[in-house]
């Protein structure tokens, strides 16, 4: 299939400072989710089931894994002849000055090379580090319907929170007449979803002037959206319904994970119709012991289960010892509660060891615990 | 490793009731996520073998979804290769769809392989091997074929209607014969067989020039006493699946635990065609005790000492015990299970009661509604 009128950039180069340990090592589009996730499945997915083939990946902070992790485009089907996961890295160039990505529009301004290769007709601008399930064709269906420049999606947020997002103030069409980062005293409840499309050969003039520009942070929501807006170029908002998580925090993190036990959730991983790919582990199913315990869990392969699971979502190859208690909890993979331990309220990272007999968190706590070591 | 790797359809001694009318008994299900066929293949090219003849004689297309191009099974795409060769099906007899005649309808995809070397195996046997010192073995013997073979004591209830391998102190075949069930003690062979490419081609043209109804067992058999062939003991887990109840035991005793970390064991994987889907979901309701639970399902009831493959719904109020659901299928509320083995995509929903033995499994057919 031919369908390089849309390509899809995802910006994956951030450190995710609030997930602490967890990205000590990998970049946050790295990190595990929902037992055998990472997070950046979710939108590469989306891009392979929106029928989109070519795929920028931009990555910068601790990225061998990630680097390598995507560049197996087979994974998520995105392997066609015409199109693949490309992971742009900042690189050094003929006579310019090699420099890290500067901001979210830098790092899309410094791979235009790229993007002129390709030659689409509409560029996706994606982040790495939500968890959501969204039809881009549909998004882009109503860009061309509205002839906009630039297409933005929201979500509708409770109004008191509002001042936490980026929020997008639109007229009856949802046309957007303003945009306010985190405003104190929101006028809308509209929130931007760092997901945008963008009419190429103009972005192109603006990333260009942008480049130019001193004083610039070179961010799309900084200074390519209000230059947009300058110039009265039609940016409108394309209201999208449905679950929607920033895993930025190690609360978020674990509150999206315990969305999965909700039969009801919006976020159905088992809907057949948009499935969620990533790559393949060879792993046994999951044995549950004669003595074992599981309830109201969310398992992967590989895992063994000797001693008592409830309330929890657990990782690939994870191991839960004989009468070791894991509630509330998110266990990546590899990691091991030792006999007898008990896990309450926690994030334990992946390969983690929890020695025999450890207690960690509290079931009052009211905040997750994150265990990033192994635990005595 | 310079051999090709040859695996063989089975001949009528493995009949697997039911489930082997759906499909040949490389792509039955097996152990909730894999296919009988995933454990030799997986040994084979966990050994380094790079090229593959499957050869398939019916109902080819769960076959040929399954292994697709055999990159999953770590094939390389460039300087591997996994071929699926189906024999046509012979118009007269179906006694006349035997290897043999298999094999020399593909004789020149045999011929044009430039591995000296050829191991030939059926994908019934369930184990966990490293071809290469079985090739090393077969070398240094300087023996025309070598044999695996597994040392058993439960010859009378296993393994039956296999060859028996009769062994001089040099392990030399002196014959083939049949377990019947008769003795306790037997060296049941894997029909697995390492020789030259050149030895092996001269037998399957015998066979030709023999019968047209020879197997290439029969052949060898006949040919024990002019060869030199010696057989090559396998340690460790070995199952023969050419029977229903054979097929419910192996999988009974795999799935416990220690028994399956000694077969696919991380330094030894199984691979397998994945399907992406989710992780399983335990509500509250679940009690889930000595079971194997395969990714995608959704477990509600009670299940005990059993195992459930990918995408299998288990309501509330049911109980499974003992049974073995393969993948997609659904389990009402109010079911109760024993010994039963449920087939793809069957529902059982108006069904309050099925309960077998160990030696008579219940079997509920493949799309079946109960």
């Amino acid at each position: 299939m031919r369908a390089n009128s849309m390509v899809a950039m995802i910006l994956a180069g951030g450190r995710g400072t609030r997930l602490f340990e967890l990205t000590k090592k990998v970049a946050k589009p790295a990190v595990h989710f929902g037992g055998k996730y990472r997070i950046i499945d979710f939108p590469l997915s989306n891009c392979a089931n929106s029928g989109i083939s070519t795929v920028g990946v931009l990555t910068q902070y601790e990225s061998i894994l990630l680097n390598s992790y995507v560049a197996k485009d087979h994974n998520w089907g995105l392997d066609t002849n015409d199109g693949g996961v490309f992971v742009l890295t900042p690189r050094e160039r003929d006579q310019q000055n090699f420099q890290v990505y500067l901001g979210t529009a830098d790092a899309i301004t410094q791979n235009i090379d790229f993007l002129d290769s390709v030659d689409p007709e509409y560029i996706l601008i994606l982040s790495g580090d939500h968890i959501y399930k969204m039809n881009y064709d549909k998004m882009l269906a109503y860009h061309k319907e509205r002839k906009a420049d630039a297409t933005i999606a929201v979500l509708e947020v409770p109004l008191k929170e509002a001042s936490r997002f980026g929020i997008m103030n639109c007229d009856e069409n949802d046309t957007i007449v303003e945009f306010e980062e985190k405003p104190k005293e929101p006028k809308s409840n509209l929130a931007s979803m760092g997901i945008y499309i963008f009419t190429y050969k103009t972005l192109r003039k603006y990333l260009m002037a942008d480049l130019k520009k001193e004083n610039s942070d070179h961010d799309f929501g900084k200074d390519i959206i209000p230059a947009y807006l300058n110039d009265k170029r039609t940016l409108v908002a394309w209201r999208f319904k449905g679950y929607w998580k920033d895993v930025g925090t190690i609360d978020s993190l674990w509150e999206a994970n315990m969305d999965l036990l909700n039969a009801d959730s919006e976020l159905d991983l088992g809907d057949q119709t948009w499935k969620i790919y990533t790559e393949d582990v060879n792993a046994l199913p999951q044995y549950i012991g004669a003595d074992a315990h599981v309830e109201n869990s969310y398992v992967t392969q590989g895992s063994v289960i000797l001693g008592e699971v409830k309330n929890s979502v657990l990782g690939t190859n994870c191991t839960i010892e004989e009468r070791a208690k894991v509630i509330d909890s998110v266990i990546m993979p590899g990691a091991k509660i030792g006999e007898g331990a008990k896990v309450t309220r926690c994030i334990v990272a992946d390969d983690v060891v929890v020695a025999p007999g450890a207690v960690l968190g509290d079931a009052e706590s009211e905040h997750i615990e994150l265990i990033a070591k192994n635990m005595e | 490793m310079r051999a090709l790797g040859i695996i063989n359809f089975e001949d009528d001694n493995a009949h697997i009731e039911g489930l082997g009318e759906f499909r040949p008994v490389p792509a039955i299900a097996f152990l909730g996520r894999y296919r009988v066929i995933d454990f030799i293949l997986s040994n084979m090219t966990n050994s380094g073998i790079s090229n593959v003849h499957v050869y398939c004689k019916e109902k080819p297309r769960n076959l040929f979804d399954h292994l697709g191009d055999g990159t999953h099974y770590n094939i390389n795409s460039k300087r591997g290769q996994l071929r699926i060769l189906f024999g046509e099906k012979s118009f007269s007899s179906p006694v006349y769809n035997n290897d043999i005649a298999n094999f020399i309808l593909n004789m020149q995809y045999i011929e044009e392989d430039t591995n000296p070397y050829v191991i030939v195996a059926p994908s019934y046997f369930v184990y966990s091997l490293d071809f290469n010192p079985v090739l090393q073995s077969h070398i240094d013997s300087k023996a025309d074929v070598t044999v695996l073979y597994t040392s058993t004591n439960e010859a009378k209830e296993r393994f039956l209607g296999c060859d028996v391998l009769m062994l001089d102190k040099e392990k030399k075949v002196t014959e083939f014969a049949k377990n019947r069930g008769n003795y306790k003690n037997r060296n049941v062979s894997l029909e697995c067989y390492v020789m030259t490419k050149k030895l092996f081609v001269e037998l399957v043209e015998k066979a030709a020039r023999t019968s047209s109804l020879y197997w290439f067992k029969d052949v060898l058999a006949e040919s024990a006493g002019e060869l030199d062939i010696r057989g090559y003991g396998v340690k460790g887990y070995v199952s023969c699946l050419n029977s229903l109840p054979e097929y419910y035991r192996t999988s009974m005793e795999l799935r416990d635990h220690d028994e399956s970390v000694s077969l696919v064991k991380p330094s030894w994987p199984i691979y397998t065609q994945t399907n992406d889907s989710c992780p399983t979901r335990y509500t509250g309701t679940a009690e889930v005790t000595d079971s194997l639970i395969a990714n995608g399902c959704v477990i509600e009831g009670k299940v005990e000492g059993s195992i459930v493959s990918r995408n299998v719904t288990i309501r509330k109020g049911a109980e499974v015990k003992d049974s073995i659901i393969l993948p997609g299928a659904y389990i009402g509320e109010r079911a109760k299970l024993d010994h039963v083995i449920v087939d793809k995509y069957a529902i059982v929903h108006h069904v309050k009661k099925l309960e077998g033995t160990d030696k008579e499994p219940v079997y509920v057919k493949r799309r079946d509604r109960i």
